[in-house]
């Protein structure tokens, strides 16, 4: 088989459940700390753990119930979680060509494109390898998330603040980690050292989520030297 | 918040997702848009770390994340697993909140 197009290193690691797990158990305490948010705003627990089944996107929801609980409308609640939630889109593309199956399969694989299905199924080098870390990761994550919000809703939340812990510095830490396999060649580097650039750039002047959209921006420097490399 | 606003962001947010993996269904990509596409994911993620480090709403700020984030950076630079990685990180930026 030839190589995809910018593969990951050779030297990448194969996917370890183990991996997607750790990812899946942390996601579950910030799903923890938006029921507890979720229900001090005002929704009732039903709503917060329908919104976690369905909209699915830590992000967005947070951003949602935020805007609400300030007084804004729906309309702009809708529009700043929207904004949140169009980089899915742009991860659906990358993750086009893994996923197999029929269109049954893939209705139910878009429930679980995120910030980190997509992160550990890029960092595999075998397409095999990234679809079973893209659906071990994506279910862990749906399960966990799901089983954090019922806890917090319920008030059981027994851990507190995940930020006493630096739960939240896990996450880019592990999406730099799941990023080395493609630093550690050119296009993928430059593609990256872009984006961050972009998102560092417009951090101040674009609304909450626009800063990594604009960032696929990114992949044209990267682009180039791809093809350079190739010719 | 009304049952309605979570429903239409549930489709709004499935909308998103499905978008990205079914509107080139069966289509076979040309490869340098296959190439693009295959570099979305590091400009991308790139863009969140930033974000996830450095900002603070729309502000840019430098905090105990950054201590985090570069103590990730180093153990992920020696190839440390991933579990390493990540509680490097978290420890440090643990430990630096509760120091100041």
């Amino acid at each position: 088989m030839s190589d995809p197009p910018s593969a990951p290193d050779p030297s990448a690691p194969p996917f370890r459940r183990r991996d997607g797990l750790i990812v899946a158990v942390a996601v579950g305490v910030f799903g923890m700390t938006f029921g507890v948010f979720a229900v001090a705003t005002g929704l009732s627990a039903t709503q917060a753990q329908v919104m976690s089944l369905l909209v699915f996107t830590g992000a967005s929801q947070f951003a949602a119930v935020g805007v609400i609980a300030s007084g804004g409308t729906p309309a702009a609640a809708l529009a700043s979680a929207a904004l949140l939630a169009a980089r899915n889109g742009m991860y659906g593309l990358a993750l086009n060509p893994l996923i197999r199956g029929g269109r049954w399969r893939r209705l139910l694989a878009a429930q679980f494109v995120l910030d980190e299905s997509t992160a550990m199924a890029s960092a595999q080098r075998d397409p095999v390898e990234a679809e079973k870390a893209f659906w071990v990761t994506g279910l862990g994550v749906f399960v966990f998330w799901n089983l954090g919000t019922l806890i917090g809703a319920g008030g059981g939340n027994a851990i507190g603040d995940p930020e006493t812990y630096g739960l939240d510095v896990a996450f880019p830490a592990g999406f730099i980690a799941l990023m080395a396999p493609h630093l550690r060649r050119r296009p993928g580097l430059v593609a990256a050292i872009a984006g961050g650039l972009i998102a560092l750039v417009t951090i101040p002047l674009l609304p909450a989520g626009a800063p990594i959209l604009v960032a696929a921006l990114g992949v044209i420097p990267a682009f180039v030297v791809q093809r350079r490399e190739l010719t | 918040m009304s049952w309605t606003t979570i429903l239409v962001l549930g489709g709004l947010a499935y909308a998103f997702k499905a978008a990205g993996l079914l509107v080139l269904d069966h289509v076979r990509l040309p490869e340098s848009l296959a190439t693009i596409t295959s570099l979305l994911p590091p400009a991308l993620l790139a863009a969140l770390v930033v974000v996830q480090t450095f900002a603070d709403g729309t502000t840019l700020v430098i905090d105990a994340r950054a201590a985090g984030l570069v103590a990730g950076l180093v153990t992920v630079a020696l190839r440390a697993p991933f579990l390493v990685v990540v509680i490097s990180a978290a420890g440090v930026t643990a430990a630096l909140r509760a120091l100041t």
